[in-house]
């Protein structure tokens, strides 16, 4: 119970840990380009659900300032930061999301020409064909 | 036990991690990446990033599919691994 407790606590961080070891698994591992394309989406994305964590605050509600139309007249009108969840890392990771789709975009665009090319995707039949022409 | 969201989700988000890097077929495997955007987008709805989300939604979710499919069909789904 202890151990189920701990892996539940950090639960985002263990996540992050292995969707991170996917992602480096495919892209290294894997033969297809396109699949090693898929592993560094994933990888991508295991790096963007790390810094979202760390934003994350128990308890805290969406980044949006409640009462923000009265200037500072009423009672319950001042702001306290620690009852909103830190909205910076999410404005960087709305990049990091739009500069992943591009990266995937031209690398899609690169598998297509290796495969007008070579007429395969997988990278020991590419790497044959470049031994038998040089 | 009532089993919170968030550790369904990130469950259901490994899970279709390894659907998609295993199974053997390209059109598979980019559909599986689009499930897996989809449930990282309920991930951050779920975390509080609801501007992650939406992006993910529209961008992650809906346009990679799209560009992945679209170069599938320019080029094979037969695979080895």
């Amino acid at each position: 119970m202890d151990i189920v407790s701990l892996i539940a606590a950090k639960a985002n961080y263990w996540t992050y840990v292995i969707l991170l070891m996917v992602g480096l698994y495919a892209m290294v591992a894997k033969n297809n380009l396109v699949k090693k394309i898929v592993g560094m989406v994933i990888f991508q994305t295991a790096v963007i659900l790390f810094y979202v964590s760390i934003g994350y605050k128990k308890g805290g509600t969406l980044p949006i300032i409640m009462h923000g139309h009265d200037h500072g007249h009423g009672v319950d009108s001042f702001i306290k930061a620690a009852d909103y969840i830190n909205p910076l890392p999410h404005v960087l990771m709305l990049t990091a999301i739009v500069v992943g789709v591009a990266t995937l975009g031209v690398a899609l665009a690169l598998a297509i020409k290796v495969y007008q090319e070579y007429g395969t995707l997988e990278e020991d039949e590419i790497r044959k064909q470049i031994e038998l022409k040089g | 036990m009532i089993l919170p969201i968030d550790l369904i989700v990130l469950l259901l988000v490994i899970i279709s991690a390894f659907a998609a890097i295993t199974v053997k077929d390209l059109l598979s495997a980019s559909l599986m990446l689009g499930a897996y955007s989809f449930l990282l987008c309920l991930l951050w709805t779920v975390m509080g990033a609801v501007d992650v989300a939406f992006t993910e939604a529209t961008v992650g979710a809906g346009v990679s599919t799209v560009f992945c499919v679209a170069a599938i069909f320019h080029t094979t789904r037969r695979t080895k691994d």
